[in-house]
């Protein structure tokens, strides 16, 4: 007996004539998860509280279409993920959704990394079936981050979720009802938040993107680079969108222990990489400017300058101020340097200010 | 009152307010004072206002009780009042000529008025009147020798079933809520359209109700959810509040019993979505009306995550009267499954529009020829729509079926919020369907893709039928989108919401069509395809269908044949009104 069941109480139920035990409580979609059933869903995400909105992920109990996102598996189920019944509905229901998309995806940001986009394909679904008004909105959000093409908006109310939920923040939410339903911040305006972006992460279609991303390069023509976010001490797992040798995006996978979430500036603060007013090499001021020298001379000169504060004023004269984008060690050698070789305590952090 | 010898009850319900009832309430007070009625006739005479008894289109209706002998005016204006009050109550001779008629007997006698009854005989601003009326004992019956679960146990025997929506059992609901680990737990009465009447004629009852299901259930705290919109309903609710608190019926230790007990307002605005119980406590609690999902069920995690119960102001008004006569008397009314009464908007073209409560399994034939007192105009019945928007069409070969839950889901209907509309002949079935479905497009929260794009899928398809542009092909997605509202919707409104286009789909294919192949509307309705056109041998050329079309899309000389440009004509049917020689063709 494995030592969950002592915890908690284990039921058995089939998917797709598959047997599976799991703990009571877990959903259908949860369940074909960890059998490696792919069950389609377009409002369902790990990270949030169940919605149910999408009605995508619909799968057949007894004859019957539960969704299986918020359907907790009960002892005996019997669970078809692919029978015709709820494949013919799971695609008419994105046909509906489709019915309301705008066709752009030969421009769009999202293509080739687009939830609903692989939906369609998937089904091919090359025109709905059904057919009618689409939502259009003229204003454009006036934010410096994010852009937000609420025609693409399927509703799903991920976005929301995480804003709330996650971040708990609560920048935005949905206005009107019905067809006219919108995310959106408080009366229209432009949205005004701290932008970690956690949404943009979360967003089935490219509704949210990122400003600086847009025709900058699409998922198939870039380079993926793990690597650490250089900002604080935090040091999130990042990883880096390269096309033609040039950071063109941040993101975070979810699997790392920061678990996909960033803040504004290790998502969106990456331009300074190819920034033309990037310092690359140290500066020393001579006759009132300043000019680069090499790191050799800089070091020596400071040095040497150091030296000759010490010996006239005292260690006491001298103070060093780190830097949160350094690592823990370099901290560490930082401090030990003021204190065993300058002699003083005066050592302090930017991140205290 | 017997007490009283004289006694003139107003209707002051929304209706009889908007007639003009105060003014007619405070002119019969004004005149027996002035003529010194009360010692001129030598007994006591009173006036009182009433909540409403159902035929709104009569109002002000003016009750005139003389030792027993009940009199009842309709349509009293104020300008009536001085002559009701010489002729009748001082000499004793009744204005006959303002008197109701025989098809108010009509009206009233085949209703069988329960949670109605009150209304229309007691003031509902006066507790002493609902007390004589034994109120709030069965309140003190079920506080002082009933166990919780006796009060449940009495409930579930009655076999009351939830008067709106899907007809729960209300006695399993609560027991379920009874069963709840949880101790905290919260009783909410819905005020929906339908039971304003009743908010407005007799709001003590339906306290009576919520404090017993309180009692029943655990909970010491209720809410009762209203539109803020329905003011009157607000004040008579608050006033009964007030009223009830004062006398000890609600706060702490009620007869002496232990049981605390507290009622508070939550308003909601206006939206159809608030009828949904999970999308009702959303509001409550200060969030979008927007449905949960379920399970879990309100009963097990509910208002703040706790258990909690959800009934209607009619479901709550009921259980007096279960506590009171008894379960077993109660179940005597209805039929097998579905007990009791159920009160219903009737409307549409029947003669008699208004407010009735049936007894359960009553057929649809008696309600609309004997209550109803028939069709306007002795015109074809052709369907019934039941259930407000989302219930279904039920055709005129169907209406010997009594009315029951069972029935009307057999029928792809629902009792819902107990509307009842009745269409004729010159009813176009299409643009019937369209019109709830515009209701429902525009009401729906927009939560679920199903209901969201569904909902306005349909209502562009139906436009398109009924404006002549319509394939066979529309009637296949319209069938397609039915089946997928009603299967994958996440709350009961999405699911109900395609009820009027399948059940008139069902009965009414024909129509739709006629709309399609031939381009035509049979009931003449829907103005893209029906033409005006003036018979040259029939038209004298006088002129007035010329200056009364408001598109200006008629022509011709004084005293010759006028001609009407299609490109022009609106289609409103002025001219075809105003025609007195019938020279104007409607096709």
């Amino acid at each position: 007996m494995p030592e969950t069941s002592l915890t908690k109480k284990m039921v058995r139920c089939s998917i797709n004539g598959v047997s599976v035990e799991v703990p009571e409580g877990t959903t259908i979609l949860e369940a074909a998860k960890a059998l490696g059933i792919y069950i389609p869903a377009l409002c369902y995400h790990p990270k949030i509280s169940i919605t149910g909105a999408c009605r995508v992920c619909l799968v057949e109990v007894d004859g019957a279409a539960v969704v299986s996102c918020a359907t907790p598996v009960e002892e005996g189920m019997t669970v078809i993920t692919n029978s015709p019944y709820v494949e013919e509905l799971r695609k008419d229901i994105i046909d509906l959704i489709l019915s309301d998309h705008p066709y752009d995806c030969m421009v769009c940001q999202k293509a080739g990394d687009c939830e609903l986009q692989e939906l369609a394909y998937l089904y091919q679904i090359r025109y709905p079936k059904f057919q009618g008004k689409k939502r259009m909105y003229k204003k454009r959000d006036g934010n410096p981050f994010i852009e937000r093409e609420m025609e693409k908006c399927i509703q799903c109310g991920r976005c929301v979720k995480i804003c709330d939920e996650v971040q708990g923040v609560g920048a935005i939410d949905f206005a009107y009802k019905g067809f006219d339903l919108k995310v959106c911040p408080p009366f229209e305006h432009d949205l005004d938040c701290e932008f970690c972006g956690q949404c943009v992460m979360v967003c089935p279609t490219g509704a949210l993107v990122g400003k600086d991303w847009i025709a900058r390069g699409r998922q198939m023509n870039i380079k993926k680079v793990d690597t650490v976010c250089p900002y604080c001490g935090c040091g999130c797992n990042i990883t880096l969108h390269v096309r033609n040798n040039e950071v063109v995006r941040v993101t975070s996978s979810p699997d790392t222990f920061n678990e996909g979430y960033l803040c504004v500036k290790g998502r969106f603060g990456y331009k300074f990489i190819n920034h033309p007013d990037r310092l690359k090499s140290p500066l020393i001021k001579r006759n009132g400017r300043f000019v680069e020298v090499s790191w050799d001379e800089a070091l020596d000169y400071v040095a040497e300058r150091f030296k000759e504060i010490k010996e006239r004023y005292g260690p006491d004269a001298l103070a060093g101020l780190s830097s949160a984008r350094c690592t823990v060690e370099d901290n560490y050698l930082f401090q030990k340097f003021f204190r065993a070789a300058i002699g003083t305590n005066n050592i302090d952090h930017c991140a205290r200010y | 009152m017997a007490d009283d010898q004289i006694s003139i009850r107003v209707c002051l319900g929304t209706s009889g307010k908007a007639s003009g009832g105060e003014k007619v309430l405070t002119l019969f007070k004004m005149h027996i004072e002035r003529l010194h009625l009360d010692a001129r006739v030598g007994t006591r005479c009173s006036v009182k206002k009433v909540g409403c008894r159902g035929l709104c289109s009569r109002d002000v209706l003016v009750d005139v009780i003389i030792n027993g002998e009940h009199t009842t005016y309709q349509n009293v204006t104020p300008s009536m009042v001085e002559r009701i009050v010489k002729e009748h109550l001082l000499e004793g001779n009744p204005v006959d000529e303002w008197t109701v008629k025989e098809d108010y007997a009509e009206f009233t006698s085949r209703q069988y008025k329960i949670v109605l009854g009150p209304c229309g005989v007691i003031d509902p601003e006066n507790i002493d009147d609902y007390l004589k009326m034994n109120g709030y004992r069965a309140l003190k019956k079920a506080l002082t020798r009933m166990t919780p679960e006796d009060v449940i146990e009495e409930v579930k025997r009655s076999g009351l079933r939830g008067r709106g929506g899907s007809g729960f059992l209300t006695g399993l609901k609560w027991e379920i809520c009874r069963a709840q680990k949880e101790k905290t737990r919260y009783i909410i009465c819905n005020v929906g359209e339908v039971n304003r009447a009743l908010a407005e004629g007799n709001p003590h009852a339906i306290i009576e109700g919520l404090i017993i299901g309180g009692y029943a259930i655990g909970a010491s705290q209720g809410y009762i959810f209203i539109r803020e919109r329905y003011h009157l309903s607000v004040e008579r609710l608050r006033n009964a509040i007030a009223q009830a608190q004062e006398r000890g019926f609600l706060g702490e230790n009620i007869f002496g019993s232990g049981f605390n007990f507290n009622i508070e307002f939550s308003f909601g605005t206006e939206a159809f979505i608030c009828g949904e119980e999970t999308a009702l406590m959303e509001t409550i609690e200060g969030k979008r009306a927007m449905p949960r999902l379920r399970p879990p069920y309100p009963a097990e995690k509910g208002l703040w995550g706790k258990p909690t119960i959800i009934n209607n102001a009619e479901t709550f008004s009921n259980i007096p009267i279960i506590i009171g006569k008894g379960a077993v008397w109660f179940s005597s009314i209805g039929t097998e499954h579905s007990k009791g009464t159920k009160v219903f908007t009737l409307s549409g073209k029947v003669r008699n529009n208004g407010l009735v409560e049936v007894p359960m399994g009553i057929s649809f034939r008696t309600i609309v020829y004997g209550i109803g007192g028939g069709i306007e105009e002795d015109r074809r019945l052709k369907a019934i729509q039941v259930g407000g928007p989302s219930g279904g069409l039920i055709p005129e070969s169907m209406i010997d079926m009594g009315l029951d839950y069972e029935n009307l889901l057999k029928v792809g209907s629902i009792i819902g919020s107990g509307g009842m509309v009745v269409f004729d002949e010159t009813d176009c079935i299409v643009s019937v369907a369209r019109f709830f479905l515009e209701f429902l497009q525009r009401e729906s929260c927009g939560k679920c893709v199903p209901c969201r794009l569904g909902t306005t899928r349909m209502l562009e398809l139906l436009t398109k039928i009924t404006e002549g542009r319509g394939s066979m092909k529309d009637i296949e997605a319209l069938e397609r989108l039915s089946a997928i509202m009603s299967t994958a919707s996440l709350c009961g409104l999405g699911r109900t919401a395609p009820n009027p286009v399948i059940t008139s789909l069902t009965h009414f294919r024909e129509e739709y069509l006629a709309h399609i192949k031939e381009k035509r509307c049979p009931a003449g309705v829907c103005k893209a395809l029906i033409t005006y056109t003036i018979l040259e041998d029939l038209c004298k050329g006088c002129g007035v269908c010329l200056r009364r079309c408001p598109a200006g899309a008629i022509t011709g000389e004084r005293k010759m044949p006028h001609s009407i440009n299609q490109a022009l004509c609106v289609k409103c049917g002025v001219c075809f009104e105003a025609c007195k020689f019938k020279a104007i063709k409607k096709e």
